[in-house]
């Protein structure tokens, strides 16, 4: 096996028996990045960096001063500010931005001693689901069915393509409506989204603040463990990071669940469902029963109403929070004509630097925020969101552990698909994640089978807010009992 | 409720996003298909309910009203696509 494909816990023992150096590895992922440039996964490459994260990394080791992060080489979602590294945001609007300061959750990982090699490719702003509204054009699905280029999902698509084709050993996604979780279900591999708060967005480029939440994007549910523990802090940058210490994730994996009670949301099964995936969300549930846990239906209500709600409430945001991109201060600012005043400068920059879908959102939020509309769309749907929280509420309350349910509605489609359909078939992907934003949960995405046309499904689960431990735990007799040990057949 | 393509005019301007003529009834026409979806909202009973101000019954952190940072001018205006004399510059605002 070559050293980009090891998981982290597999890399960090061996780094700390010594048998590897974080040289080494990072040399491995940096070759494989190369090499992997069909998948345009990465965009911007950071190998000086790298290398030299990589031999301070070999120094702690070498003095056993080496936490489990140390000499692991990751990729950047291109929507953490990295300073003196571009982020864009995949967006021509940041096109030079060169922050002047580090994200919290990549300062916690370089203080835990990751490696950077470079940043990730992503949606313009987090805003889509298949990677296509990129400035850098489309991330490549590593997995294939037939010759069509398949989608990696989104908006994190760079992180996942990156993660299942071995170009690095982990990866940070972000993830508002599904981010992270449609993408590692598209590609095979583990996401987390933490509980709202329990990781820092202070340097993370903002969409729709009461929503986004950073998380781990691995190959294996014990590395998400060790990965969220390393992302998570308190901040005080962050008014929103949770005042709770962050617990040892990866000691929470006992694989006992026994006595759990897992819950079957009956509103999860859409019609028109894919009858392979609802057999798979079955077989899931069957493999939690065999290791003890007891099944049970539940109901969720207003889960039919996740979707338009949050489609009023993340525009909404987005509008507010991309208002800063006006050509002022940072990023790209239009050519201006002969008399052009300041208002002809706002509107020019922001019609060329932001993508359709961007401006679709931006527009949308402005109008459900505008005056005589605010009540009728952005409290209604802050309304309908209260009622989405308190059924997750009712269901944990009635002593439900944690909730099993299908991650996407489908398998990955092919790039350019949805290129003439309504913007809203292609929101109906979120459909079964973005709930869990909407009530500030942890989800977790599991691999747990292929389709038939040999093309990787994923199931998610949903825990108690804060219980990311017995989540991950949760995940991982999920991840032992599907066995899914699938790899893209390489073509890149 | 619809917009139409002078409405769409109107939300276009208030977003700071210039449009031409010409693309405003599909953009409208877009718009619109995006609240018709949101309208299913008004099926749900939200009697005697609050808002969702946030995920978390917290208040939000406080802290003392001191100075923390600051003196770093030059890295500030380092991003700015036009910055003289320790300034953002911005074309003529006021005749």
């Amino acid at each position: 096996m070559s050293l980009q494909q090891l998981t982290i816990a597999e890399a960090r023992d061996r780094l700390r028996a010594g048998d590897v150096t974080a040289t080494d590895l990072t040399h491995a992922c940096l070759s494989a990045i190369d090499a992997g440039s069909p998948l345009n996964a990465f965009v911007h490459h950071t190998p000086d960096i790298a290398l030299a994260q990589a031999e301070a990394a070999d120094q702690r080791l070498r003095a056993g001063d080496a936490p489990s992060m140390c000499g692991i080489p990751v990729g950047i979602k291109d929507l953490f500010c990295t300073r003196g590294v571009a982020s864009q945001a995949a967006s021509r609007i940041l096109e030079g931005f060169l922050p002047e300061y580090e994200s919290t959750v990549t300062q916690n990982l370089f203080d835990a001693g990751a490696v950077m090699l470079g940043k990730l490719n992503m949606d313009e702003f987090a805003m889509g689901s298949s990677n296509e509204t990129s400035v850098y054009g489309n991330a490549v699905n590593p997995w294939k069915s037939g010759d069509a280029p398949l989608t990696p999902g989104g908006s994190s698509g760079g992180s996942a393509a990156a993660v299942a084709a071995d170009l690095c050993l982990a990866a940070t996604g972000t993830d508002t409506g599904g981010s992270i979780r449609q993408p590692a279900a598209f590609t095979g591999i583990v996401g987390l989204k933490p509980t709202y708060g329990r990781v820092s967005r202070w340097g993370t480029i903002a969409f729709a603040s009461s929503l986004d939440q950073a998380g781990p994007m691995t190959r294996t549910v014990r590395d998400a463990a060790i990965m969220l523990g390393a992302m998570a802090s308190v901040d005080p940058k962050d008014s929103t990071s949770a005042d709770r210490p962050v617990p040892d994730y990866e000691a929470a994996l006992t694989g006992d669940i026994r006595g759990r009670r897992i819950g079957i949301p009956r509103e999860y099964r859409m019609d028109g469902m894919s009858p392979e995936i609802d057999a798979l969300w079955k077989q899931g549930a069957e493999m939690l029963r065999d290791a003890g846990a007891e099944i049970v239906d539940i109901s969720l209500p207003h889960t039919k109403y996740a979707l338009p709600a949050y489609y009023v409430i993340a525009p909404a945001e987005a509008s507010s929070n991309l208002a800063r991109y006006d050509g002022v201060r940072y990023g790209r600012r239009a050519a201006l004509h002969a008399g052009d005043g300041v208002t002809e400068m706002y509107e020019r920059t922001r019609a060329e630097g932001f993508g359709p879908e961007v401006q679709r959102r931006v527009m949308i939020g402005t109008y459900v925020l505008s005056a005589g509309f605010y009540d009728a769309y952005y409290n209604l749907a802050r309304k309908v969101r209260a009622l989405i929280k308190r059924d997750f509420d009712e269901a944990f309350a009635g002593g439900i552990d944690t909730i099993l349910t299908p991650t996407t509605p489908s398998a990955a489609f092919p790039l350019g698909s949805m290129q003439d359909a309504d913007p809203v078939e292609m929101y109906l992907n979120d459909v079964f994640t973005v709930t869990v934003n909407l009530a500030g949960l942890p989800g977790l995405s599991v691999p747990v089978g292929l389709n038939s046309q040999g093309l990787p499904l994923g199931l998610q689960l949903i825990g108690r807010p804060w219980d990311e431990g017995n989540l991950l735990n949760h995940g991982a007799v999920l991840e032992k009992a599907a066995g899914f040990s699938a790899k893209p057949k390489r073509w890149w | 409720m619809s917009i139409d393509p002078s409405e769409a005019r109107k939300v276009a301007h208030l977003a700071r996003i210039a449009v031409q003529d010409e693309a405003l009834p599909a953009l409208a026409a877009e718009l619109n298909g995006i609240l018709h979806f949101m309208e299913q909202l008004n099926e749900v009973d939200v009697t005697g309910v609050e808002p969702m101000t946030g995920v978390e019954p917290m208040r939000l952190k406080r802290r003392e009203d001191v100075v923390t940072d600051g003196d770093m001018q030059i890295r500030i205006l380092r991003n700015a696509p036009d910055a003289r004399e320790g300034f953002f510059a911005v074309p003529k605002v006021v005749e």
